[in-house]
């Protein structure tokens, strides 16, 4: 009992420090303003340096909590993917159903919806319409489904562009254009601190995935075998479905699409930490969220007339990684 | 006492009957071999057993109580499952899945207590795979995972233990361990209902041997009265002569091939 406790609990201590440094770099780097500075307006709140301030509490501090909340999410929605259909590659932006919140916020979008509750429940069944359609995909047999999954999820992707694409052709305002391009690539920056109110269903939706961490454990060894020791299969299955679905959804509606977060942060923490989601779910969601806060702050920080897109970032590390692990799956 | 109870059960699917009226009557610490052709519906008895699938007529009593009216935990209580094959996408370590046996056991967001780890390595030292406990599943040999699966099965603490083909795809020498250990675990009270194609392991293992034949039983009883020349050669339409196996006395297969017809 201790072993474990400890284990856990030393984990969790060195990913909470390392997202504290991740949240301070995050609101100290950027155009202006330094960590020195950042520091002095912490402890020190009537510096008259309101120019700043106003940076850091209107504009840096929400986004960088974007970031994290992103991070976490997409990350752990990679986590449950990848238990539910046993297969190690799969991942929201790669299994297409950020892409169908995606369409589904367009949509909405373009049918004048507001932001909340319109669009964030477009994007919901945009996310939970793909997901039925993979999870079609998935069932059959056992050999032949890892690379039906992924061809489908490709072909998904694909379709789902063009559709954007279309969309988009049928906005009437082409100021708009260029913002929803932005978008699919994965932005941060908000108009309002406001928006961040939509995410916090996101929390509830984390809890009940980490009550549900051990029959997750037994699902990886099989479906059967998962029920003869007593798990409700299909109960377990649709509440982590409908959960991830649906805190996915609700970031790709602030975020846009990032894509393979879910894929290189839970590979990085299976590698150091094993199988078991009562560590991995936790760890996914701390060091998914150091992990976007940093690549935001590449975003912000490495082109010298504007910012990237964070999509860019993560695709730069995460596709590559994922070509590693299919061809290493392939020996 | 009467563990399992199976009256009458038949299961279709897509339309073919599968199983049809299907009755045992299966004693605490008895040793139950399910024999017969592919198709015969024996890892479907199985699944119907464990609670996997539905019977559409018929009834599955377990100790007594009507199988319906168990909730999934409840039944992984009484009763374990050793699959034939368990997938192994992602990398546990020997210990942790034997130490999943005792979830039916724990609340949801219980960590296991020293009692339960205290469990699992009884059940790793009885199956002897304790020097691999911290190996990962994908890493130890075949024979070993399966001795691991069945730790983790012992872990549950069942006293009914389900085994589909444990020992197929096995060298000689770990099917006899893999056998032993179900005996032993037998001498224990623990009833065993096995799934075999081979028909030696079957006659010198199991006091009670189901063939099926078409999804129904087509003989029940001993070694003796199920492996017989006439039984074996109509069910598995094969050539085939039983002997007598000097050392256990109980009926030995031998398969005749085209050129000694």
């Amino acid at each position: 009992m201790g072993s474990f406790a400890r284990k856990i609990t030393t984990i969790l201590i060195v990913l909470l420090l390392l997202l504290v440094l991740a949240l301070l770099m995050g609101l100290a780097f950027g155009s202006t303003g330094g960590i020195r500075e950042v520091w002095h307006l912490l402890i020190n709140s009537d510096q008259d340096n309101d120019t700043l301030r106003a940076i850091i509490w209107q504009i840096r501090l929400p986004r960088v909590i974007l970031a994290a909340v992103t991070g976490a999410t997409l990350s752990l929605g990679g986590l449950v993917f990848q238990a539910l259909l046993r297969n190690p590659l799969a991942e929201p932006y790669i299994l297409g159903v950020s892409g169908g919140s995606a369409v589904g916020a367009i949509s909405g979008m373009l049918l004048g919806l507001t932001i909340f509750p319109g669009v964030a429940l477009t994007a919901f069944a945009g996310s939970m319409f793909t997901l039925l359609l993979v999870l079609g995909l998935a069932s059959g047999h056992l050999s032949t489904r890892r690379d039906t999954l992924l061809l489908g999820g490709v072909m998904i992707n694909a379709f789902y562009s063009a559709v954007i694409t279309f969309l988009i052709s049928l906005s009437p305002k082409a100021s708009q254009v260029h913002q929803i391009l932005f978008w699919l690539m994965g932005d941060f920056s908000m108009q309002t601190p406001e928006q961040l109110i939509i995410l916090t269903p996101v929390l509830p939706c984390m809890i009940i995935i980490y009550i549900l961490a051990r029959p997750m454990n037994l699902l990886l060894l099989g479906e059967e075998s998962a029920a003869s020791m007593g798990v409700d299969v299909r109960l377990i299955r649709l509440i982590l479905l409908s959960v991830t679905s649906l805190m996915v959804s609700l970031v790709v509606c602030q975020a846009g699409l990032v894509g393979f977060v879910g894929l290189t942060i839970p590979h990085i923490f299976r590698m150091l930490l094993g199988a078991d989601h009562r560590l991995l779910i936790p760890a996914c969601v701390l060091g998914g969220a150091s992990y976007l806060i940093g690549c935001d702050l590449l975003a912000r920080t490495i082109a010298s007339n504007g910012e990237l897109p964070v999509g860019i970032i993560t695709a730069l590390v995460g596709a590559p990684l994922f070509i590693f692990l299919l061809w290493r799956s392939k020996r | 006492m009467k563990m399992v109870e199976v009256d009458k059960l038949t299961v279709t699917r897509g339309g073919n009957k599968v199983l049809h009226e299907v009755s045992l009557n299966v004693e605490q610490g008895a040793f139950y071999m399910i024999i017969g052709p592919n198709g015969a519906g024996k890892t479907t008895l199985l699944k119907a057993l464990s609670g996997l699938i539905k019977p559409d007529r018929g009834a599955i009593t377990i100790q007594g109580r009507d199988i319906r009216r168990f909730s999934a935990r409840e039944l992984a209580r009484i009763l374990a499952m050793v699959p034939q094959q368990v997938a192994l996408d992602f990398p546990f370590r020997v210990a942790e899945t034997v130490l999943m046996g005792r979830s039916p056991h724990l609340d949801l967001l219980a960590f296991e207590s020293r009692h339960d780890r205290e469990l699992a390595q009884q059940a790793m030292d009885f199956t002897d795979v304790s020097h691999l406990a911290q190996r990962r599943l994908d890493e130890v040999s075949g024979g070993e995972r399966q001795r691991v699966i069945i730790a983790r099965a012992i872990c549950q603490q069942p006293q009914i233990i389900l085994l589909d083909e444990p020992t197929a795809s096995l060298d000689p020498a770990h099917q006899l361990k893999i056998m032993d250990l179900l005996e032993r675990l037998r001498h224990q009270g623990v009833t065993v209902i096995m799934v075999s194609h081979d028909l030696n392991l079957a006659g010198v293992y199991g006091d009670t041997l189901v063939l099926l034949k078409d999804g129904e039983v087509a003989c029940l009883g001993s070694p003796e009265q199920v492996l017989t020349e006439e039984q074996l050669q109509t069910s598995y339409e094969c050539s085939l002569m039983v002997d007598e196996n000097p050392v256990s006395k109980r009926p030995r297969i031998n398969l005749l091939p085209e050129r000694y017809r």
